[in-house]
């Protein structure tokens, strides 16, 4: 039991530092900007498949550096020259405009890779296993994850609350119109948070596309979870972002090991439940089936009874 | 008379349009397509009753379109076992699982509009479909739920084997979905749903309470919603877990956004436009979906009124009669606007020759011409069609603005007088 | 006015309707390939098509059917919907196309046997059959069959059957773990395989039997540590797509012992996004595999598979890997020779019982459910270079071994079909 649990925890910790690297940059994004980018999961894709290319071409270091700034560039493109035109419409044109993207995105990846996965291996240097773990292996690269994860979210810590631009992003991202009353060039900060936001995301593809799969679809499949993140954290709160990760990691990891359905929960009870009818399947499912919709559940009953998500500090 | 002829006249020339349309287009694809378009009509509108007049975005309205549709499915296969129902009214089973549902979900997410209501409506969305394909006993697993619609009880002496009987069918549920919605618009509810959405605080203090309004026009809008599942399940009849799903609510957002939100007559544009480019786009090239994402992002990017914005963008232009005026910077515009397009259209043809058809050695054809996709020649062609187009289109683009200009300068002029 | 720009609007959809216009040629012999061709599921559509185009291509060049008629593969998409599928159904039927083959999605499957038993019935002048290459869901060749449905791939107790047929030799495999989708298939398979491994080794014992929501999950660790806390040496799984490859993954990270007995472990994109991790661990139930050439020394087949190489594979990404593809076709060639006519019904008699030589063995499309029995391998992850893997796949370095043959008769199964003929 303990061994479970203490792999558990380090699984769910590889897979929230993993999502809170995605969902730091939305978090910055919708908070700051007030659109919910579809195309975030996009930009992670993106990473992924400049992450493949370069490797191939000169290796999974540089790769680590370049594809991200590539998609960080591609991004602030896209906010200068798609977002800020649109922002008159309102924010509904903005999601939109996204979701356009995102179908665009994934489009180009399938015309330049093709539509099968492509083989991104782990680099030869973090292919071990690094120590055992009460019989398990842990493997190198999940702690080289883990340790780029960590980095990313000191510098960031670092970014903004040491330096003058990060204060600026911080105070946007609570007080929008009170910068843009000070006089501070907030499209300039809108482009700088949207590329810097689309880098992290890319980043995130460049470590995740070997962690999982890179494949045309890849964005559509992380797509949802990441709102999930940032909706659960709140609005505007990095740190609620980074519960949230973990959080939401935890829930998928840990409810795998629960094999109970609604039947054994009221047979505590000593109630029997004759399953008939349309939905008598409700009865059978065990909750370790329904781990991963879990968080979709858990969206759903915070929006309702939270909006602000647990650490928001205003409502969208 | 003629009074009579100018209300309802373009009622008429709907009715006749719509019976005339299939016997013109009589292949069996074609009148599967204009199908299909009679029910992606109701659904858009029925998305519109909401995010036009409520404004409220969801990205979940195929739950209702779906549930509806299984509801629909299972009462069709009651009828078939004997239940006195008529098939003509089985839609409305569809209609009624669409309320139940919407009333459900409507209370418990219209609370906020906006983003969250947004957001709650993609969560439930994924939580349906993900649970669509738990429960098999409802949503029939993978293969859904199957009936035959020749049963026995019905109203008119269709026996409903032929594609064109249902084409009818689902004619006539368009029509009266049409002037119900349409009429929905000039009830009290309708007008109160429009101040919700412009103002909520407002309409509180004058003593609506927002959430019920919401919730009410929600629910008629799952009602109409579930009445398109409904024929969706006559259509077809099967219907399968992916009806509840992210596709046809994406779908329906589309339609109803490139049709235009701010005009009761938009999402019916935009239903057949879509539903027209869905189905023989995906016939004619491998790269439909690129094309259909770019028109969309180009439609949010320079028509935000959609197709019915650009259309009554015009109307006072035409009244004015200085429609002649706009048409020739259209023209003039319209020849770069091609160039560009036909070499961004080569350029995309080439490249998916390239990366995925059978052979990329054989040589393609585009426009009756054919060529080898590796030499350079269409590149360079293609790449000079995107830079000339690109350049006069520019310049053209000036030439529009001024007429446009110009034409609001004499009609301000003109009202002036 | 208002009035006069809508109906200018209408006459301009009328217009752009007309774009729809079908096409009829009477020289060749067509058949649809209704498939996702677009969308996530695009890429095993697009590959499903190359390999008929091949196959139609060989058919062709040694001089087609009927003396001299030429096969033609005309593509449609589903873009994987049902719905979709049955539209297209209709624009095929439009272009005079009376024969469709599709695989992909049971749930596309089923809406076509049913659309069809439909029309057939309703316009006895425009019958159509339908070919089915890898829909597996048993139920289409028992309680759901039909006349008009032919299926050429081993379904789901077939190839459970030839799973615990080989685990039935391996004394050393103790515990089970099943590890599958949350889906009627992945059902399917759990209780098919406990049904089984029950009657054939009773003293397996099965420690695990696991659901996940299809397509949800990113990280397959926790369920990997389940598996090794349950200390199975062997894990059976129907998953295929992402599931598939994510679940293999994962249990290479945690340095996993136990081996897995999979449907779709070599499917089109595994090998690749899998590649070293399936090293001796992934093994796969399929009716045919590149290297089975080698292994039986059999070179005329090995050009078989290398002028697919050549041709079709975008430089080995996408090598050929329905094996059952030729089959069909060659099984159709020779039923529309044997009937004398490419009409439906006739072809439906023809095939209906007829027994077919393949380079591997005799396969008959039986006649009371219209199920392809064929022989089945067992085969396994392997590095390319080492024995008789002579070639790997989708440029990955690894390739497939053989570790088991279970022959044809063995594979069949009982079946509850009553097949309703039409007159002949």
């Amino acid at each position: 039991m303990l061994e479970y649990v203490l792999f558990s925890l380090l699984n769910s910790l590889v897979l929230g530092m993993l999502l809170f690297m995605l969902s730091s940059g939305l978090t910055l994004i919708f908070s700051m900007m007030g659109v919910l980018n579809f195309a975030h999961a996009s930009f992670y894709m993106l990473g992924a498949y400049f992450g493949y290319q370069i490797s191939t071409w000169v290796g999974f270091w540089p790769a680590l550096v370049i594809a991200p700034l590539l998609v960080g560039g591609l991004g602030a493109l896209v906010e200068r020259y798609g977002l800020r035109s649109l922002h008159k419409y309102g924010h509904v044109a903005e999601l939109l405009f996204t979701v356009g993207l995102f179908y665009i995105i994934e489009e180009s990846v399938n015309l330049i890779w093709g539509r099968n996965a492509v083989m991104y291996p782990i680099p030869k240097i973090l292919d071990f296993p690094v120590f055992k773990l009460l019989g398990a292996d842990v493997s190198a690269y999940r702690m080289f994850m883990l340790l780029i994860s960590m980095g990313m979210f000191v510098g960031l810590y670092l970014v903004l609350t040491r330096t003058r631009i990060g204060l600026i992003i911080q105070a946007a991202l609570t007080h929008p119109e009170g910068v843009n009353a000070l006089g501070h060039n907030v499209p300039a900060v809108f482009m700088l948070v949207f590329g810097g936001g689309s880098a992290l995301a890319g980043l995130a593809g460049v470590i995740g596309g070997i962690f999982l799969i890179t494949e045309p679809a890849m964005a559509a499949t992380l797509g949802p979870i990441v709102f999930v993140v940032i909706v659960v954290g709140g609005m505007g709160s990095l740190t609620g972002a980074f519960v949230a990760s973990l959080l939401l990691a935890a829930i998928q990891t840990f409810a795998v090991g629960i094999e109970y359905s609604l039947t054994d929960l009221f047979a505590l009870f000593g109630w029997r439940v004759d399953a008939t009818g349309f939905f008598r399947d409700i009865w059978r499912i065990q909750l370790s089936h329904t781990g991963p919709i879990l968080p979709y559940l858990f969206m759903v009953l915070m929006l309702m009874f939270r909006p602000k998500g647990l650490m928001g500090k205003r409502e969208s | 008379m003629k009074h009579y002829l100018k209300q309802f006249g373009i009622w008429f020339a709907a009715v006749i349009f719509c019976i005339v349309l299939p016997l013109i287009f009589n292949s069996g694809f074609s009148r599967s397509m204009l199908s299909q378009m009679g029910i992606a009509v109701i659904f858009a509108l029925s998305y519109n009753m909401m995010l036009g007049q409520g404004g409220m975005l969801s990205f979940g309205h195929a739950v209702y379109y779906g549930l509806g549709g299984f509801l629909a499915m299972h009462a069709l296969n009651w009828v078939g076992d004997g239940w006195p129902l008529p098939l003509e009214l089985v839609p409305l089973m569809g209609g009624l699982g669409g309320v139940v549902a919407g009333l459900v979900f409507g209370w418990l997410s219209t609370d906020r509009a906006g983003t969250t209501f947004a957001l709650i409506s993609l969560g439930i969305g994924e939580l349906i479909a993900a649970s669509a394909l738990m429960l098999p006993s409802f949503f029939g697993g993978e293969e859904g739920v199957s009936a035959n619609r020749m049963v026995d009880t019905t109203l008119t002496s269709f026996r409903f084997g032929q594609q064109i009987e249902v084409y009818y069918l689902i004619v006539a549920w368009m029509l009266v979905c049409i002037a119900l919605m349409y009429l929905q618009t000039k009830t009290p509810l309708g007008r109160v749903a429009n101040a919700v959405r412009d103002n909520p605080e407002r309409a509180a203090f004058i003593g609506y309470n927002a959430r019920v309004v919401r919730t009410l026009q929600f629910t008629l809008a799952a009602f109409f919603a579930g009445i398109a599942g409904g024929l969706f399940a006559i259509n077809y009849e099967i219907i399968n877990a992916e009806t509840v799903g992210a596709i046809p609510s994406g779908n329906v957002l589309m339609m109803t956004y490139i049709g235009g939100v701010g005009y009761f007559f938009g999402p019916i544009l935009g239903a057949v436009l879509v539903t027209l480019m869905q189905l023989t786009l995906a016939g004619i090239t491998h790269a439909w979906l690129l094309y259909f994402g770019l028109l969309f992002v180009g439609m949010i990017l320079w028509a935000p009124g959609g197709l019915a914005g650009l259309i009554m963008m015009h109307e006072p232009v035409w009244k004015a009669g200085l429609m002649s005026r706009l048409l020739r910077a259209y023209a003039i515009i319209a020849v770069p606007a091609l160039v560009l397009f036909l070499g961004l259209m080569t350029l995309i043809e080439i490249n998916y020759h390239l990366s995925l058809s059978v052979n990329p050695d054989e040589p393609m054809s585009l426009f009756g011409i054919s060529f080898r996709a590796q030499s350079i020649a269409p590149w360079l062609v293609s790449l000079c069609l995107i830079g000339i187009g690109f350049f006069f289109f520019r310049k053209a683009q000036r030439v529009v603005r001024r007429s446009w200009n110009e034409v609001a300068q004499q009609m301000k002029g003109a009202a002036i007088q | 006015m208002k009035r006069k720009l809508l109906l200018s609007m209408l006459m301009g959809i009328a217009l752009l309707t007309m774009i729809v216009v079908p096409a009829v040629a009477q020289d060749t012999i067509k058949i649809a390939f209704v498939e996702g061709m677009s969308g996530p599921f695009a890429g095993v559509g697009d590959a499903g098509y190359k390999h008929y185009q091949y196959m139609a291509d060989l058919i062709n060049a040694r001089g087609g059917v009927l003396g001299g008629k030429k096969l033609e593969i005309v593509p449609f998409d589903t873009k994987s919907s049902p719905k979709e599928a049955l539209i297209v159904l209709k624009a095929a039927i439009d272009q005079g196309i009376r024969i469709i083959t599709q695989g992909n999605a049971s749930s596309v499957a089923g809406a076509l046997i049913e659309a069809l038993n439909k029309h057939n019935e309703r316009n006895p002048d425009q019958q159509v059959i339908y070919l089915n290459y890898a829909a597996i869901t048993p139920a289409f060749t028992n309680e759901l069959c039909s006349f008009w449905h032919f299926r050429f791939d081993a379904h789901v107790d077939m190839k459970i059957a030839a799973i615990t047929d080989y685990i039935k030799t391996r004394p050393e495999i103790t515990k089970v773990y099943l590890c599958n989708q949350d889906y009627v298939f992945g059902h399917a398979v759990s209780d098919t395989a406990k049904q089984m491994l029950a009657e054939k080794r009773p003293d397996i014992q099965i420690v695990g039997d696991t659901f996940t929501p299809l397509g949800k999950v990113k990280d397959f660790s926790p369920y990997v540590s389940k598996i090794q806390a349950s200390g199975a040496q062997a894990v059976i799984t129907g998953n295929w797509g992402a599931d598939m490859s994510l679940l293999v993954k994962a249990a290479k990270d945690a340095g996993l012992g136990a081996q897995f007995y999979t449907f779709y472990g070599s499917g089109l994109g595994a090998p690749a996004a899998i590649a070293d991790a399936g090293i001796g661990k992934v093994i796969s139930v399929i009716e045919w595999h590149f290297n089975l050439a080698v292994e039986d020394n059999k070179p005329e087949d090995e050009k078989f598979f290398l002028g697919y190489h050549e041709k079709y594979s975008d430089g080995g990404k996408s090598p050929f890997y329905y094996g059952r593809i030729r089959t069909t076709m060659e099984m159709l060639a020779a039923a529309i020779d044997k009937a004398g006519s490419a009409k439906a019904k006739d072809i439906a008699y023809a095939l209906e019982g007829m027994e077919y030589d393949t380079p591997y063995g005799k396969v008959l499309m039986r006649a009371e459910d219209h199920q392809l029995i064929q022989p089945l391998y067992l085969m396994v992850y392997a590095k390319k270079g080492e024995g008789t893997v002579k070639y790997d796949s989708e440029n990955s370095g690894v390739g497939f071994k053989t570790i088991g043959r279970i022959e044809a008769e063995n594979t069949a199964m009982p079946t509850t079909c009553q097949m309703q003929r039409p007159a002949k």
